[in-house]
């Protein structure tokens, strides 16, 4: 091993030096070569990536939400549109917890909220996730929200946004046809991570057609790019890309028929449904009462929240399609129909006693005395019990279910919602399977009045009653894309059909149950069946002492009075399916039949009935915002306004939330109580 | 380089012509670079940068001119005295701090805030070259050559590392050692040093250092953790280096400097701030132009006489590498934030006038050895 001479002299120390030195040299040019290395790896092998991170922090991208798609009816009139809006939102990872109560003390004094706003907003802030927008307050005024932005500066982590809400014209009138809007949950972001959906302002469909058709709708974000500095500071605005609107979706429904008998169903808790016997197209979708979309949309507050879910008459069920009730003698044009499909002539008479002994059990009719002898045209206009408890035990209910299903009972329509209960036509092999059970007469007895195990919710009564009028198996439409489709002729005889309706024509014009559908229309009328539906049991001891009126009993155990009809009768064009729960016949105008009437009567003479309504629309108290206001303010006063927005509830509730089901469930199991009743003997139809 | 021949331009006063213009040329083209750099950095105005920063630059330069006329032997005498005033005053900024509460790291005399710390950087060189200068070159292999030594690099890099400025300390300690390594001290002792160097350094992370120097090492080796804070620099200073590329962005178009995402843009990071406008251009002329500074210094050393002399050259073109190469590294992530800032580019007074110091002293050995080799 050579190893240089230790460095012990001067001479040495020099020869030591040189050589350490040019090793230091080296060194240092080797770092210098890395350093330079370094350089050009990032300046020149990352410089695209480097790139966009620098475009990124320089340019502020802040999503423009896209103006929804219009909902419109069949004639372009909007059911849902868009209205500008100011509004201002928190975001609270944006606002340290420190200054919490500093800015909302400034926007309090800035926009003049009321201290249970203040307190909603701090419950807001504390459940919601912290990218998610809390809406602080909408529809300000440009002033305000000048103000706002003004002093922008001194409020970290809030966001104003001049953009576009939802409006609904009709308010409650369409609220169960159209759903609501409201700002995206913290679990829908997580899902698709889309930016969108945590813009403040922007707005997914939570509920009827506004869910169903959410994709349609929503249309193209736009964006607006801003050159910004690291402090949030805007220094020019860049060239900005403008939203695409949703598109917008064309109903078959009619504006102004939809809003009418919203109202002509007046306080009651009901539905009403009415549809173009030429193609099935639906012109009316109501159920009221209904909560006001507006609101929904904006945010609801607590106070509103709990008003609608202590109502019995169920506000925020969809009773078009979540009621199912038990159809009563509305069925009983459709028995008709069986009977005669199966041979029975339309003379064939029937002597009602009153009552009919089957078994062990005792059947009445609705008339203490009985009618009499009837024919088939004659017992749907009197609705008598006992004709249609004999007929169909001699033939037996497995051969009538067939007739119902193909009008149309126990179907479920291809409409755009996301729930639909679609009841029950039964029949042996259904209760075999069911219940395990045999089916037995009583079953056939109380089927044949449309109570026991038949159950219908008050679309598939209005389908029912307009393929009685068009003889074709004409299914609900909603949306109105493309031509009508003409549906097939049912595999009913059209003479029968013509039996049928003729009866009906009797039931309203011939001195039947439904006088009071009458039209006042010189040259049209209207084919009706009554119905009505008992949602308790009637002992012996009361049907001794005479039945209790309903106008006696407690809301919710009054009876439902259902409706279905066609007109004009010549040339149907028009059936609707009206359905009062507990509506028990108590009050003439708030009835089915005039309700009924004044319906067709608008497709047929609008003038004449808006007369109408607006002649008895006082009687209960005003049109329905009037009554929204006046149940409101009576609400308020029962309870106190802190109190209310203590109150911690879910504020976004579509029709297949849990409170919902619930309170829906709860209304349809009267109907479910009785048609598990093991004492089917008691059954009787209180008709009038 | 020989010395400036005043046949040619005779009318040139002797003293001026035998300045080193070669490298005051380099200097005043890299510190008026530097004023364009802080032009841009305040977004295209002379205040609050380029105009302090240009009057301390020629301040400064005159001062190294006028080091340079010293006499070489002078800095042999003054180098142990001068040492331990400063580490005097070390141990004073160190009770004043105690006193006032809090890190405080300058002495307030009135005139100047005096950083004792960075005068620490060239004098501790001084102190070492003359320390293995008296050493007699038979002890030089003895124990007796290594543990002053140590001692004269320990205290003032401890004293530093109260302060607590990991960067200075680190920067004393490598003058210091550079210089024994250059004296001659053995080999294999560097070698065994810089062998158990990362057990002595995991000891370091997890006794001497303070919190938030853990926690920008931490941070350096993944800056993804902190990318609000610390982590934030990084990677902003990246961005801007990065999205630079070869030609830079141009003059005043520097987006990450002009819209403060690029912190300490005029500071420690002036780097990327300069290479996000001038590109990889900017940056590899800025290296050529430093190393060759660093280079001449080295050959200053090669070419000096007495043994202070080399030791003291080649040592203080070491500390001027290490300011400059920790700087980059720091800057374009490949070494933890350690708060070094580049000389003659970032803004601040102190870097400035300790790089001038160095090289005030080099050019001062340089005039020397050119005499004698002449005389």
């Amino acid at each position: 091993v050579s190893r240089p001479p230790r460095p012990t002299t001067e001479a040495a120390q020099t020869y030591s030096f040189s050589r350490r030195a040019v090793m230091v040299a080296t060194a240092q040019g080797a770092v210098a070569l890395a350093l330079a290395g370094r350089m050009g790896w990032l300046a020149v092998a990352e410089n695209e990536h480097y790139k966009l991170l620098s475009e990124s922090n320089r340019v502020n991208l802040t999503m423009i939400p896209p103006r929804r798609g219009w909902i419109v009816d069949r004639y372009g009139h909007a059911i849902a549109n868009n209205r500008t809006d100011f509004r201002v939102d928190i975001i609270r990872d944006r606002l340290p917890a420190t200054e919490q109560a500093r800015v909302l003390k400034l926007l309090q004094q800035l926009l003049g909220l009321p201290p249970e706003q203040i307190v909603r907003i701090e419950n807001d802030i504390k459940r919601a996730a912290g990218f998610q927008p809390v809406q602080v307050a909408e529809n300000l005024t440009a002033d305000v929200f000048a103000a706002v932005q003004v002093r922008l500066p001194e409020l970290p982590g809030v966001a104003p946004t001049a953009g576009y809400s939802r409006n609904y014209p009709a308010a409650q009138a369409v609220a169960h046809l159209t759903g609501y809007v409201g700002a995206a949950s913290a679990e829908q972001y997580q899902k698709t991570k889309d930016p969108l959906l945590i813009t403040p302002g922007f707005k997914i469909g939570k509920d009827g057609l506004e869910r169903t058709l959410e994709s349609k709708l929503r249309g193209e974000a736009g964006a607006k790019r801003v050159e910004v500095t690291a402090h949030g500071k805007l220094v020019r605005e860049l060239e900005t890309r403008h939203d695409i609107p949703g598109h917008v979706q064309r109903l078959t429904i009619d504006a102004g028929l939809q809003e009418y008998a919203a109202r002509r169903l007046g306080t009651n808790s009901g539905s009403a449904v009415v549809i173009d016997v030429t193609n099935g197209d639906v012109l009316a979708f109501v159920s009221m009462p209904a909560y006001d979309p507006n609101s929904f949309s904006d945010g609801i507050s607590h106070l509103e929240w709990k008003m609608l879910s202590d109502n019995d008459h169920v506000p925020l069920m969809n009773k078009v399609l979540q009621g199912l009730y038990p159809p009563g003698s509305t069925v009983k044009p459709m028995n008709g129909l069986a009977l005669l499909h199966n041979g029975v002539s339309p003379e064939d008479r029937i002597s009602c006693s009153g009552a009919l002994r089957v078994g062990t059990g005792i059947f009445h009719c609705h008339k203490r005395g009985g009618h009499g002898p009837l024919n088939l045209k004659q017992a749907i206009m009197a609705s008598c019990d006992i004709y249609f408890y004999e007929m169909v035990r001699r033939l037996g209910y497995d051969r009538v279910a067939p007739i119902a299903r193909s009008l149309g009972l126990g179907q479920k329509f291809d409409i755009p919602f996301s729930t639909q209960r679609f009841g029950t036509v039964p029949d042996s092999a259904w209760k075999r399977r069911k219940y395990k059970a045999d089916w037995t007469v009583p079953d056939s007895l109380n089927a044949s009045i449309g109570q026991g195990y038949v159950l219908a919710n008050p679309l598939q009564l209005a389908v029912m009653a307009s393929r009685i009028a068009s003889g074709r198996a004409l299914t609900p439409r909603l949306l109105m894309n493309g031509p009508a489709t003409i549906a097939n002729p049912l595999p009913i005889d059209p003479e029968h059909l013509a039996i049928i309706r003729n009866a009906m024509y009797g039931v309203v014009n011939e001195g039947g149950t439904g006088g009071r559908a009458r039209l006042n229309i010189p040259g049209a009328s209207l084919a009706a069946k009554t119905g009505t539906a008992q949602v308790r049991r009637i002992t012996m001891a009361e049907r001794g002492s005479g039945v209790l009126s309903n106008a006696s009993l407690p809301f919710k155990l009054r009876d439902h009075a259902l409706f279905v009809c066609f007109a004009p009768v010549e040339n149907p064009k028009y059936a609707a399916g009206i359905v009062l729960e507990h509506g028990g016949h108590t009050v003439t105008n708030l009835d089915t039949p005039g309700i009924g009437r004044d319906i067709i009567t608008y497709l047929l003479d609008r003038d004449k009935a808006l007369a109408s309504l607006a002649e008895v629309e006082p009687t209960w108290g005003g049109d329905i915002a009037t009554r929204a206001a006046a149940e409101t303010a009576a609400y308020k006063s029962q309870i106190s306004a802190l109190q209310a927005v203590q109150t911690e509830t879910d504020a976004t509730a579509p029709t297949d939330a849990p409170a919902v089901e619930a309170a829906t469930d709860a209304a349809n199991s009267s109907a479910a109580a009785i048609a598990n009743s093991a004492l089917p003997a008691e059954q009787g139809s209180p008709e009038q | 380089v020989k010395p400036a021949s005043s046949a040619t331009l005779g009318f040139v006063p002797e003293p001026l012509a035998q300045l080193p213009w070669k490298i005051i040329l380099l200097i005043l083209a890299i510190g008026c670079f530097d004023l364009l750099v802080l032009y841009s950095a305040a977004g295209g105005h002379i205040r609050p940068w380029a105009l302090s920063q240009g009057i301390r630059f020629i301040v400064f330069l005159g001062g190294a001119v006028i080091l340079s006329r010293i006499r070489e032997d002078v800095w042999g005498m003054i180098s142990l005295p001068a040492y331990v005033v400063i580490l005097i005053m070390l141990v004073g900024v160190e009770i004043l701090g105690k006193v006032a509460g809090g890190g405080q790291r300058w002495l307030d005399l009135g005139i100047i805030r005096l950083q004792p710390s960075e005068l620490m950087k060239p004098f501790i060189v001084l102190a070492c070259a003359r320390f293995y200068d008296l050493l007699p070159p038979s002890e030089v292999r003895k124990v007796g050559a290594i543990w002053p030594a140590l001692l004269l690099i320990a205290l003032p890099a401890g004293l530093v590392m109260l302060q607590p400025d990991l960067g200075t300390a680190l920067m004393i300690t490598a003058g210091g050692i550079t210089v024994m390594f250059l004296a001659g001290i053995p080999l294999r002792l560097f070698i065994i040093a810089g062998l158990t160097a990362p057990v002595v350094g995991l000891v370091a992370y997890n006794y001497v250092l303070h919190d938030y120097q853990r926690n920008r090492i931490a941070i350096f080796l993944d800056p993804e953790k902190d990318p609000l804070g610390i982590g934030y620099h990084i990677t902003q200073s990246k961005i801007a280096i990065g999205s630079g590329g070869i030609w830079g962005k141009g003059f005043l178009n520097g987006s990450q400097s002009h819209l403060d995402y690029l912190p300490e843009g005029q500071t420690d990071f002036a780097l990327a701030t300069m290479m996000e406008e001038w590109g990889l251009v900017g940056g590899v002329l800025l290296i050529m132009a430093w190393f060759a500074i660093i280079w001449w210094a080295m050959g200053v050393a090669m070419r000096a006489q007495g043994r202070f002399a080399r030791l003291t050259a080649a040592g203080l073109a070491t500390t001027l590498f290490f300011y400059v190469s920790i700087n980059m590294a720091m800057v374009m992530g490949m070494a933890p934030v350690v708060g070094v800032p580049l000389p003659l580019i970032s803004f601040g007074g102190t870097a400035q006038m300790t790089a001038l110091l160095c090289i005030g002293i080099l050019m001062s050995i340089d005039r020397q050895s050119h005499k004698q080799a002449t005389w």
